[in-house]
């Protein structure tokens, strides 16, 4: 790539800070340069969220239809797999699952509840009905 | 306490502190080219049958921490580096190094890092930072990807070091134990020993999904991408491909062009003219990355998409292939003096 192709394009980076991207001179001797970012790049990431809110209402619309409890929306709203969900409550994966039905969520004890209100970083009350107040 | 230390910023995250770090340890000449290139950073894998983010396991560098310790390794400076099963204990150690004057390399998770932008806060554990000093209960915080150093509040700090999932980093912070000089000569026989490495990560693989046959074999697969998955689905795949290759910090173009760079800066400590030639097979393939990443952004806008676009993607993939394959085994066959 040479200098004077290096992508100068808005992205969400961009208003954080700028990029270093190595390219070559007129002589084809290298030298570190900024860019602001690429457009190819931005929509790239762009799709990934528009499919990840489309998960999360998917997994929305599953809670009200008392398919899922809300553990299913969080780990979406939350980008987060059983894996790290396990991790960071201490639960078994196949736990979690069971949890993942609404009967089974109704009979979750304070102490559980509260493990998954931490994880996903909510209270307990927004936990179970789903609405979250963040900035 | 604040201690004197110059940050420099890098494209990618890893280069950036193993650079830092090494300068203020003795290691002057270091750059970042020079560090991913001794690191041996250059590698492409498709994990088979694994799925990150709902789309293709795919990495354009070696493993997390690797560039830092082969970086070391070479150079002959022996490394510290820690985990800790508490977070208390991790703040302590911490607190410990920064009151000896020691800048501590350090593993965190992005998904909590309050000063980078919502849109690039995934679950990925393996971003690298320098903690630097702390004021008024705020650590100092040297981010090669940043411009400017920052900071981070004792819990924010806490809560990326002790992150979960893959990669877990378990607080760990790592540094040079000792200041050295290192000379030219360590230096030139440091990039030898990476480039040779290099060269056997990228060629000598057997198999088909890492190195220059990876790089194939996901062309291969990316023609049948839109027939096994359907448009919506092998849109997001090619999308994840192009946010591997271009992440922040990262780059699988971008780190073509910066092996390209180190490959111009190691003529200074091995005057082999070889080195400037293969520097420009390399800026043809991070060129090619580039061009594989536009099409890819046509399907995924949805501007093109077409059986034939695909095969178009695929073949980029195949011919880059072919492109770091000969770059490679020219770097096999130079005849290096010392």
């Amino acid at each position: 790539m040479k200098k004077e192709e290096i992508p100068q394009d808005d992205g969400a980076l961009n208003k954080l800070t700028k990029e270093v991207v190595y390219a070559v001179d007129g002589s084809g001797k290298y030298s570190s340069e900024l860019s602001t970012g690429w457009d190819v790049k931005t929509k790239a990431l762009d799709l990934a969220w528009e499919d990840i809110e489309k998960r999360i209402e998917a997994a929305r619309q599953k809670v009200l239809n008392n398919e899922a409890s809300p553990i299913l929306y969080f780990l979406e709203l939350r980008l987060m797999d059983m894996g790290i969900l396990a991790a960071y409550t201490g639960f078994w994966k196949w736990t979690i699952k069971s949890h993942l039905k609404p009967a089974a969520f109704k009979k979750l004890s304070e102490q559980k509840l509260q493990k998954y209100a931490d994880a996903f970083n909510v209270s307990v009350e927004e936990l179970k009905t789903m609405k979250v107040h963040e900035d | 306490m604040k201690i004197e230390f110059e940050h420099l910023q890098a494209a990618h995250c890893e280069n950036g502190v193993t650079t830092n770090l090494l300068r203020s340890a003795g290691a002057e000449k270091l750059t970042e080219p020079l560090a991913f290139g001794i690191g041996s950073g250059l590698f492409y894998v498709q994990l088979p049958f694994l799925v990150i983010n709902n789309g293709p396991a795919i990495a354009f560098r070696t493993m997390p921490g690797l560039i830092f310790k082969r970086t070391c390794d070479a150079l002959g400076i022996p490394v510290f580096r820690k985990k800790f099963s508490s977070k208390e204990a991790g703040k302590k150690y911490l607190d410990e190094c920064l009151a000896a004057g020691q800048p501590v390399g350090a593993q965190v998770g992005v998904y909590y890092l309050t000063y980078f932008p919502k849109e690039y806060r995934f679950h990925f554990n393996a971003h690298n930072m320098i903690v630097f000093g702390k004021e008024d209960d705020r650590y100092l915080i040297s981010d090669p990807v940043m411009e400017t150093p920052t900071s981070l509040t004792e819990y924010e700090l806490e809560r990326v070091r002790f992150a979960k999932g893959a990669f877990a980093p378990r607080g760990q912070i790592y540094y040079p134990k000792e200041k050295k000089i290192i000379t030219d000569e360590q230096m030139a026989k440091a990039i030898v020993k990476g480039i040779k490495r290099n060269v056997n990560h990228m060629i000598r693989i057997p198999g088909n999904i890492a190195g220059v046959k990876g790089i194939a074999g996901t062309g291969k697969k990316i023609k049948k991408w839109k027939a096994n998955l359907g448009d919506e689905k092998a849109g997001l795949y090619l999308a994840q491909l192009v946010r591997m290759q271009e992440e922040i910090g990262t780059g699988g173009g971008g780190f073509r062009y910066i092996y390209g760079a180190f490959l111009q800066e190691s003529h200074a400590f091995h005057p082999i003219d070889e080195l400037l030639d293969i520097s420009k097979i390399f800026t043809e393939a991070g060129d090619k990355w580039r061009t594989a990443a536009v099409q890819a952004a046509g399907i995924y806008k949805g501007r093109i998409g077409s059986q034939a676009d695909y095969d178009v993607m695929g073949d980029y993939l195949i011919e880059i292939s072919e492109i770091e394959k000969k770059a490679f085994q020219a770097l096999s066959k130079i005849k290096w003096n010392s």
